[in-house]
């Protein structure tokens, strides 16, 4: 939208917030590298228990939930990698975002 | 009943606080800044100031606790010196973009390195561009006059306040200072409102993340401006600034019998040459307008009491006025590379107003140096014998220095 088509709303001298989900904006447009999930390799879904999750723990923007199987959310997912890098099971793999469609 | 007291710089600052009701304060003892924060510990140990006195770690943590308290509507202080100041640099520029009305005494000292705890004004001189009001105190009664106000100008512009004043020739030096009585002051300064209030009852986000663009996908659109939007709001509250400070000053004479203005001028009307300098060094300097009267020279003082926002209109009106042909500014602070600040801030406002002037530029008494009236007179007479010869125009020289 042009700033000028702004110009009748008063700006505030500061920014205040209510808390939303995605509040940085959709980071998933960030990403160039995407993490995949392959559940038959994942020890949650094997064991149908709610363990290891340490790509749940480790994501520093708390986008893969803590469930069977762990869910990536692609909406904010940056690609950083640290969900790939940590997982014992190699179940977590980074793939060339060109590659996907959506 | 306000009270005659002697009292050091550091002091009379903390007397201030106490008495402008600061409900915060957050500090790291460094040199010559120490006895001030030991006063204010004192004084909320005892009772006298029911404030919160939080201990830091470090000068950035002492400024980010102000930060955070100012948030939930407090009324803070903290105060440094030197490399404190600049440890606070990243978080001085916070609190000002925050718009949060925090009041800093910077009890100057020269930056190191080499190590050097004596006087010179290099650490807020280095502050420049933070956004913060920048006040400079010539004596000890000032300190205490102008923290006060600085809470009024702080809390009515929601801009940060810093209060400096020369370490050890103010901070260390015992002088008469008049206390105000409680019911004045609370009558003057009224409690702060603020604009912003974080409360764990209804979280929320302050300053987050302000996109180039102006957010139009979010709930609270109307508390959101843009980044440009918000910074421009922050320079023009600056530049329109000046009418507040003054305001707030004359309120403050009316009510109490001191007013300061944006400059003090000593012996100026019939003057052909004036010293401008900022601080303490202005008082020395009225004693070597004196003498060189005696000798026949028609020359004035003109002591700086803002730095930032710069009064350029103003000056600059004030020397189409005033009838001297010459400026001799007296620096203990230097932008390297360059000049003393002041001397560059003043000739800028010179040009943009289209005011000429011989501008002359002298550094005196860095890291504590002693400097007395005679060296001031030095530097003066250099000056009017170099226009004598038609030299209107001379570098920033460095007196008692060895070459």
């Amino acid at each position: 939208m042009p700033i000028h088509s702004l110009k009748d709303r008063k700006m505030p001298i500061s920014s205040i917030a209510t808390p939303i989900e995605g509040e940085g904006g959709r980071t998933g447009t960030w990403r160039t590298e995407r993490p995949v999930l392959d559940p038959t390799k994942c020890a949650t879904v094997k064991q149908n228990k709610l363990v290891c999750l340490l790509c749940w723990l480790y994501c520093p923007e708390a986008n893969i939930s803590r469930t069977i199987p762990p869910k990536i959310d692609y909406v904010y997912c940056k690609g950083c990698g640290a969900c790939a890098e940590e997982c014992p099971s190699k179940a977590i793999t980074m793939e060339e975002e060109g590659n996907f469609e959506d | 009943m306000g009270r005659k007291l002697v009292l050091n710089g550091n002091h009379a600052a903390a007397h201030a606080c106490k008495d402008a009701r600061v409900q915060v304060i957050a500090a790291y003892p460094i040199t010559p800044q120490s006895p001030l924060t030991e006063l204010l510990s004192q004084f909320v140990e005892h009772g006298d100031l029911k404030a919160k006195y939080i201990c830091v770690e470090s000068e950035h943590s002492a400024i980010t606790v102000c930060i955070a308290a100012s948030s939930t509507g407090a009324r803070t202080f903290t105060a440094t010196s030197a490399n404190g100041l600049l440890l606070m640099h990243e978080q001085l520029h916070w609190a000002a973009g925050a718009r949060l009305p925090i009041v800093l005494a910077c009890v100057n000292r020269a930056v190191a390195a080499p190590w050097n705890v004596w006087n010179d004004q290099q650490d807020s001189i280095s502050q420049r561009d933070t956004g913060w009001i920048q006040i400079y105190c010539e004596d000890n009664q000032e300190i205490y006059d102008r923290i006060i106000q600085a809470y009024k100008i702080a809390e009515q512009l929601y801009i940060p306040v810093m209060v400096c004043f020369d370490g050890y020739i103010l901070s260390h030096t015992l002088m008469p200072v008049e206390t105000i009585d409680q019911d004045s002051i609370d009558e003057f300064l009224p409690p702060y409102k603020p604009h912003i209030t974080l409360d764990p009852e209804n979280p929320c986000v302050l300053n987050l993340v302000t996109f180039p663009w102006i957010r139009q996908d979010h709930p609270d659109i109307e508390k959101l401006g843009g980044y440009p939007e918000l910074r421009y709001q922050l320079q023009q509250t600056l530049l329109s600034s000046f009418e507040v400070i003054e305001q707030v000053d004359r309120e403050f004479g009316e009510k109490f019998g001191r007013d300061y203005g944006l400059y003090i001028e000593y012996q100026c009307a019939d003057a052909d040459y004036i010293l401008m300098a900022m601080g303490s060094i202005a008082s020395e300097a009225t004693v070597a307008v004196d003498l060189l009267r005696e000798e026949g020279y028609k020359i004035g003082m003109l002591s700086l009491k803002l730095f930032r926002p710069f009064p350029a209109e103003i000056l600059a009106a004030y020397a189409d006025r005033a009838p001297a042909s010459t400026y001799i500014i007296i620096e203990r602070g230097l932008s390297y590379g360059y000049e003393g600040a002041v001397c560059t801030e003043f000739k800028a406002a010179l040009f943009t107003h289209q005011i000429q002037k011989n501008v002359h530029n002298y550094l005196i008494g860095i890291g504590g140096r002693d400097f007395d009236v005679y060296q001031i007179i030095e530097a003066t007479k250099q000056s009017i014998n170099a226009i004598d010869n038609g030299q209107t125009y001379k570098e920033m020289e460095w007196i008692n220095v060895q070459k």
